[in-house]
């Protein structure tokens, strides 16, 4: 009877934050429904694959990074535990001096660092002058525009977003990013779009206002028989195809891989302690569990004589 | 009920310090205090709730080490928290599940004192300041919801202030004032966040003198009846419902682990994880979800009542939707405490657990079309159960017959016992 009881009231408590999940989903475009991509991950035991982590930087870093900024990622996030380039003991040939499981001594995120594409901004220096210079493990990756303006004045006054937070920013975010990646085809006949500007069935959009003249009607109604197309368009021109990234670890260079990799990536760069997290978790599950068991036991032994 | 103290100082300093100050005496009545022997797991919210406030304070305590108050800094410095602070997606994820938490805990909280009675003689005055709690819980929830400076802090922040300027004459003066400017910006961050820091303390206050309420009064029961004879009807506070609570408090600490630590974004939306822009509405402003159900109820008033223009009316009708739980001590007519009693009122009861939930969802679904409608149908339910059901029942109703006592409605045993609350009640 008891243990009915709490059941009942988990229950309730669960259904009470479903009432908020789906609540909260209520937003939301005619886009199409997203692709569910199998993440590494995924539930409650997923952990980061840390070759698709890798891969995904990659991705990152020659393609999306030209137009869009990860500015709340250091080059040291890449060297720490469970980042794409955490090592626990340094390769041959570097010096014993040298702690490779610090990230900012770990010679694979020095060596990104001093290489990256962009450099950055440091200053005033004794001459009052700002200069460049090249980037070290504690710098944050650098963004590839200077601010906002400058970003829209090269896309067409279109913004590329910041990529940091994408897949917590997204409902259901690896699998949108996924998605839209991989979703772009061929644009539907019914409707006109301006250059520039790309269909994507995943991107939240509306575009009745994009049919062609030839299929509404006085009103600006679709006529019979032809349906708003799901989905929107966007700034973005497709930024994969096939084989453009060489892997050098023999996975398929294709544009799903492409797109699973840097969307692994994205997550991690999202939520970098999620592996701490699910463990922390594992442990306390487990904790409350076996300590209920034995609050449960003293109850019943406590209570003993008023039954 | 207050009860004749049963400590007795052992050493010498207990002694010189009770007469001077008897805080040990205070606690170990504290724990002495004769609790109805048949209080079940709905009555162990009430612990469950003070722990909360309690994880709620100290992580917020430590979250207010990192966090920058500035529109230009606080989104960056969560992420901060998020990422270099030891333990801070810890502290954040458990500080923001935790008041999705507190607030699953306050509702089963307060359904259970309303199926229950709690309310009633002589407990009227425990909960008005149950009321109060609630009231400055959903403010200290709502301004901690801006402080990360995401998309849907700001456009919450932005749709409820704009909500004050309805009021007649002063609204647009209250609305500056919250500000501290013409818009959401600067001041009102810095603002929310010391009456965020403030508040709580504010509640910490309410909840002891919650606690001293029923202390005098002694606990309600499931069976409504009075306790009659300490000895047969209570068990001492300890170690009788420390146990029992702490056992409840644990396995509550499981739901919120699972939260916390399996899907600590699940109750929250993605657009908070858009800083927050002034010159960018997203598609649909919502509420956290223990909001909804009021939201569902604000904007179920579309149209006019005279003078009363629907802005007005939907926070006129949502502010009344908590306003009406103080007067409801004496709205409801019966003398019976106990739903298991009356079961009219409890089949009405039930039908109004469904309308909350039911609005709770309509909170979260654009005010359109038939969504509209069925808010309104349940809106009207909503008052209609305090203004209309309760104040009626009590006068039309027969309920069954009461147990003698509560020792009685525990034994059960069927020469003492009246044969129709032998069954437990359903919703139990």
């Amino acid at each position: 009877m008891k243990s009915i009881t709490i059941t009942r009231t988990l229950i309730f408590a669960a259904l009470a934050g479903l009432v908020g999940v789906t609540g909260a989903d209520a937003a939301g475009g005619k886009a199409k429904k997203v692709e569910h991509h199998h993440w590494h991950f995924a539930g409650p035991f997923g952990t980061y694959d840390n070759d698709a982590l890798q891969r995904g930087f990659q991705v990152y870093e020659t393609v999306c990074s030209s137009c869009h900024g990860v500015e709340l990622v250091y080059f040291r996030n890449l060297g720490q535990t469970g980042g794409p380039f955490h090592l626990d003991r340094c390769p041959t040939g570097v010096a014993d001096t040298v702690d490779c499981a610090n990230p900012n001594e770990n010679p694979v995120v020095k060596a990104i660092a001093a290489n990256y594409k962009f450099q950055v901004t440091d200053g005033p220096d004794d001459s009052g002058d700002m200069y460049q210079r090249a980037a070290l493990p504690a710098d944050r990756i650098p963004s590839p525009y200077p601010n906002e303006q400058f970003a829209r004045l090269a896309n067409n006054n279109a913004l590329p977003p910041d990529l940091s937070l994408i897949t917590k920013a997204r409902h259901h975010g690896p699998d949108y990013v996924y998605s839209l990646l991989t979703g772009y085809g061929e644009t539907p006949e019914t409707i006109e779009i301006a250059p520039g500007q790309y269909y994507n069935p995943y991107f939240h959009g509306d575009l009745s206002q994009s049919l062609k003249a030839q299929y509404v009607d006085e009103e600006g109604h679709p006529i019979d028989g032809v349906d708003v197309p799901l989905g929107g368009v966007l700034a973005m021109a497709p930024p994969l195809a096939d084989g453009i990234i060489e892997y050098t670890d023999g996975s398929p260079q294709t544009v799903e891989q492409y797109a699973a990799d840097v969307t692994e990536f994205l997550m991690w760069a999202a939520e970098p302690k999620m592996e701490a997290r699910k463990a922390l978790g594992l442990m306390s599950i487990i904790y409350l569990l076996i300590l209920a068991g034995i609050l449960y036991w003293s109850y019943r032994k406590v209570w003993s004589d008023q039954h | 009920m207050s009860h004749p103290s049963t400590y007795n100082p052992g050493s010498g300093f207990e002694k010189w310090l009770d007469r001077r100050l008897p805080i040990v005496r205070m606690g170990s009545d504290f724990m002495d205090f004769p609790t109805p022997k048949n209080l079940n797991y709905w009555w162990t919210f009430g612990g469950i709730l003070t722990v909360c406030l309690v994880i709620q304070i100290i992580t917020g305590v430590v979250l207010a080490m990192h966090y920058t108050p500035h529109v230009d800094m606080a989104f960056a410095s969560v992420e901060h928290i998020m990422r270099d602070v030891n333990y801070g997606w810890l502290m954040r994820y458990v500080h923001t599940n935790g008041a999705s938490m507190f607030f699953i805990a306050v509702y089963i909280h307060m359904f259970r004192g309303l199926y229950y009675g709690s309310y009633k003689e002589p407990r009227e005055v425990v909960w008005i300041l149950g009321v109060v709690i609630f009231l400055l819980m959903m403010a200290t929830a709502f301004m901690g919801y801006v402080l990360p400076w995401g998309q849907m802090s700001y456009w919450g922040a932005t749709v409820i202030t704009n909500l004050f300027s309805a009021i007649p004459l002063i609204g647009d003066d209250i609305r500056t004032l919250l500000w501290g400017g013409f818009s959401v910006d600067n001041p009102t961050l810095n603002r929310f966040y010391s009456l965020h820091y403030l508040l709580p303390f504010a509640i910490f206050g309410v909840v002891a003198i919650h606690i001293w309420g029923f202390h005098t009064s002694g606990n309600n029961n499931p069976s409504g009846v009075e306790v009659k004879d300490i000895k047969k009807d209570t068990v001492p506070f300890h170690p009788y419902y420390t146990v029992k609570d702490g056992f409840a408090i644990v396995v509550f600490f499981i739901l919120f682990a699972a939260f916390v630590f399996f899907n600590p974004n699940g109750l929250g939306h993605p657009d908070n994880y858009i800083e927050a822009n002034p010159l960018s509405t997203p598609a649909s402003i919502v509420p956290e979800w223990y909001f909804l159900p009021f939201y569902a109820i604000l904007r179920a008033i579309t149209f006019d009542i005279g003078p009363i223009s629907s802005k007005l009316g939907g926070v006129i009708a949502m502010f009344s939707s908590i306003l009406v739980l103080f007067v409801l001590p004496w709205l409801d007519t019966s003398k019976v405490r106990s739903m298991r009693f009356r079961p009219v009122a409890r089949m009405w009861f039930i039908i109004f657990v469904v309308a909350c939930l039911a609005l709770g969802w309509l909170g979260g679904k654009p005010a359109e079309g038939i969504y509209v409608m069925w808010a309104q149908i349940f809106t009207a339910y909503y008052f209609g159960f305090f203004l209309i059901i309760l104040p009626l029942l009590g006068l039309m109703e027969t309920p069954k017959q009461l147990p003698r006592s509560i020792a009685e409605s525990v034994l059960k045993s069927p020469n003492t016992a009246a044969p129709d609350h032998v069954a437990p009640a359903p919703a139990e």
